[in-house]
């Protein structure tokens, strides 16, 4: 399955990032194969709806679970209106994306149900 | 002619300045007030309005006839605001951060999209002492935008045409000053002389000369901080309209809801003679 995970960098090495909406990039990789791409977080620079835009740019590579430190809820429901899983990762320690990928594939992630947090926005403050 | 009162700073005495500037300019000029500090109005406290109108405002947000869209997500592009998603054969909508710019209806090609009035807040209206026609905005708790709900209360046509309108702005330098400036014929700007009045009047100073408004000062609290207020002006060709001086007898009248210029008789011309210096500042 492709998995995404938040991470600040390019590489496998990079470290982890624990912001979704505003993670500096994205590493999707290939659970199976490997193969992986690092992509800049489009909604790095959102003035607002950042959760939303990445959300959907995950979405738009066929990502079908992504691992972050935290969902907040317009990026709970957009992500699930995609059917895609969310897991969250502890940023502390620091971890590696190989790392998480490695976790991930050993089970050791949380899939979440729900927001992990209200939203910056309106009625979910 | 439109007068806006505005600080930066919190708490520096736009309220007590622009209520008792409203009395005074009603003795010989028809006058609206305009408590745009929707997130808390506190106006009335002085001027004690019965409100006999009111209007639900708020701000035109999508709806999507699920028949109708093709989900090529055209509206979800357009949206600087990250407000609507499409995902697959789904469309998510969220509200609170929505600006009402009405991109996606324009942009949908299949016209699936209509919008819908989300209430933001609640504009209140009526007459207060001395004929004032008062009209205010009151920001729903929990809404994130106070801008629409000032343009909506400066729209909101009086049932007579006033020939003076003072709108109370709120605090701060961000877009609900910026909306409630915007328009002006003079900014009225009261600060105190600390660092921390002087650092937020520089800020909302900047603002009106950017709309193209003329500034006037009030100096409140006179006495306490220091003198860079008054070097400031004198150095930036503002003129320092008014000084109420710090007196504990302004303070405990103004903290039980009267009006300065009640309270302390003595101002009354002071007041006067501001607002002859404001008319003339604009019309000449």
């Amino acid at each position: 399955m492709k998995l995404a995970i938040s991470i600040s960098g390019k590489t496998l090495d990079s470290p982890f990032d624990t912001r979704f909406g505003r993670a500096s990039s994205f590493c999707i990789v290939d659970t199976e194969s490997g193969e992986w791409q690092a992509f800049d977080n489009p909604a790095i620079s959102a003035s607002g709806g950042a959760g939303v835009q990445a959300s959907q740019f995950v979405a738009s590579q066929g990502a079908q679970a992504v691992v972050s430190g935290a969902f907040g809820p317009n990026a709970y429901d957009t992500l699930a209106a995609a059917d895609i899983k969310m897991y969250i990762a502890p940023g502390d320690p620091a971890h590696s994306a190989t790392e998480i990928l490695e976790m991930f594939k050993a089970e050791k992630l949380t899939q979440i149900e729900a927001a992990t947090h209200k939203g910056y926005h309106g009625e979910n403050h | 002619m439109r007068i806006v009162v505005a600080s930066g700073k919190g708490g520096t005495g736009k309220t007590t300045v622009a209520t008792s500037l409203a009395l005074i300019a009603s003795e010989r000029e028809s006058v609206r007030l305009m408590d745009c500090d929707v997130e808390a109005p506190n106006a009335r406290l002085f001027l004690n309005p019965s409100f006999d109108s009111h209007k639900e405002v708020g701000i035109l947000i999508p709806q999507v006839d699920e028949n109708l869209c093709n989900f090529c997500g055209k509206c979800a592009q357009i949206c600087q605001f990250h407000a609507i998603a499409v995902i697959g054969k789904k469309i998510l909508i969220f509200p609170e951060l929505c600006h009402g710019c009405g991109s996606c209806t324009l942009v949908c090609p299949e016209r699936a999209i209509s919008e819908r009035l989300e209430v933001m807040g609640v504009l209140s209206g009526g007459p207060a002492v001395h004929d004032i026609d008062f009209a205010q905005g009151m920001m729903k708790i929990g809404e994130p935008m106070a801008v629409p709900i000032i343009r909506e209360l400066k729209k909101w046509a009086p049932v007579n045409q006033p020939t003076v309108e003072i709108r109370d702005a709120p605090p701060g330098a961000s877009c609900p000053v910026v909306e409630t400036m915007r328009g002006a014929d003079f900014a009225l700007l009261v600060t105190e002389p600390t660092p921390f009045g002087l650092h937020d009047l520089k800020q909302v100073v900047a603002i009106a000369r950017q709309l193209g408004i003329p500034a006037g000062v009030v100096i409140n609290r006179d006495g306490i901080g220091d003198d860079a207020v008054e070097m400031y002006c004198n150095e930036n060709n503002l003129p320092i309209l008014l000084r109420i001086p710090m007196e504990r007898r302004i303070a405990e009248a103004i903290a039980s809801g009267k009006l300065l210029v009640d309270a302390a008789p003595e101002y009354h011309s002071a007041f006067q003679n501001m607002f002859e210096s404001i008319t003339t500042e604009v019309y000449i």
